[in-house]
């Protein structure tokens, strides 16, 4: 118990050591966990708009190329 | 065996490569990064020095040395992606150049704030216009300034090749940051780093800072990996394979039926 305290105390720098060692740790898992969230929501608006292509243009009909589907303002 | 590299180079092959990867290079530096605390917190000596020795805070050194050469290793590595960009007008490049961006910056910021720590303690300040402190902070403007002009330009082509010569133009500052400890005139300006060599450095310390080097390293790859997979994923979502792909793997991402119903009939 004793050998904890001293190992947190640093020898009286605990402040610039946790202060230090602390801010890296949290920003290292920041980093990650706002490289998650945004994987999913890139995931997912990805997603939604192959859903909205392939309901538009219907496998069934094989275009040589990928054409946009001609929008209000086209028609 | 011949590997053909350029077949790596096209985002459709690369993309489940990196997924691959990246769970290995988690891992690794999770472990390393461990490894290293441990050791340098557990195996090294309380005092730095002789006559006059650092006290417990030189053990700032095992995150903020690792952390200054990862800052100024990532942007060689942006520049270089970014030059292998506008020479070849690789689509690759430019999007590792963007991928390792974020990462450079947040080891610079962790290099400027350990730093402070350990000034405080050492020097008695925070903060100094010293010149490698200068130059180190100008280094973290810089990736700030490559990330801030590329989401600025909306034509992502342009984009590419506007802070591609952002990054270029500001290599010029890793001669000058690792050279800034080299003061000509001690009455014009004061170095405060002083002059190290890792030969001389007690080698239970520097087992730490090397691990803690390594375990920073794979990190940075596997964090790069992630982002790029993402930005892979949105520069070419108007291609075959992601729509694939996507519809592959949609029953994990795809939203509530409700959700999805109100937005297709919107």
């Amino acid at each position: 118990m004793q050998s904890l305290l001293d190992f947190l105390h640093q020898g009286g720098y605990a402040f610039y050591v946790w202060s230090a060692f602390g801010m890296t740790f949290v920003l290292l898992v920041a980093e990650v966990v706002s490289l998650r969230r945004s994987r999913r929501t890139i995931l997912r608006r990805v997603g939604r708009l192959a859903r909205l292509r392939a309901q538009n243009e219907p496998s069934s009909q094989p275009s040589p190329r990928p054409s946009p589907q001609p929008t209000e303002f086209q028609r | 065996m011949k590997i053909n590299w350029f077949k790596y180079a096209s985002p459709a092959t690369f993309y489940p490569v990196a997924g691959r990867l990246v769970p290995l290079f988690g891992i690794a530096a999770v472990v390393l990064m461990l490894f290293a605390l441990y050791w340098g917190f557990l195996e090294t000596p309380e005092r730095l020095g002789g006559t006059n020795p650092q006290k417990e805070y030189y053990r700032i050194i095992f995150i903020h040395v690792p952390a200054a050469w990862m800052s100024m290793w990532l942007y060689l590595v942006l520049a270089g992606w970014s030059a292998v960009g506008l020479v070849f007008n690789t689509r690759l490049s430019f999007m590792l150049a963007n991928a390792v961006a974020p990462t450079g910056a947040v080891f610079t910021f962790i290099a400027l704030w350990t730093g402070a720590f350990w000034g405080r303690p050492s020097w008695g300040t925070y903060w100094d216009w010293d010149p490698r402190l200068t130059s180190e902070l100008i280094l973290f403007f810089l990736y700030i300034g490559f990330m801030a002009l590329h989401s600025a330009i909306d034509d992502s082509r342009r984009a590419d090749r506007a802070a591609a010569l952002l990054a270029i133009v500001g290599l010029v500052m890793l001669p000058i940051i690792f050279w800034s400890i080299n003061c000509p005139d001690p009455n014009n300006c004061a170095a405060l780093h002083q002059r190290s060599s890792l030969g001389k450095i007690e080698s239970n310390i520097l087992i730490a800072m090397l691990t803690m080097t390594l375990g920073f390293w794979l990190y940075s790859f596997a964090t790069s990996f992630v982002r790029l997979r993402g930005i892979i994923l949105m520069r070419e979502q108007d291609s075959a394979w992601v729509r694939e792909l996507v519809a592959d793997d949609g029953g994990a991402v795809q939203p509530k039926p409700g959700e999805s119903d109100r937005e297709v009939s919107a």
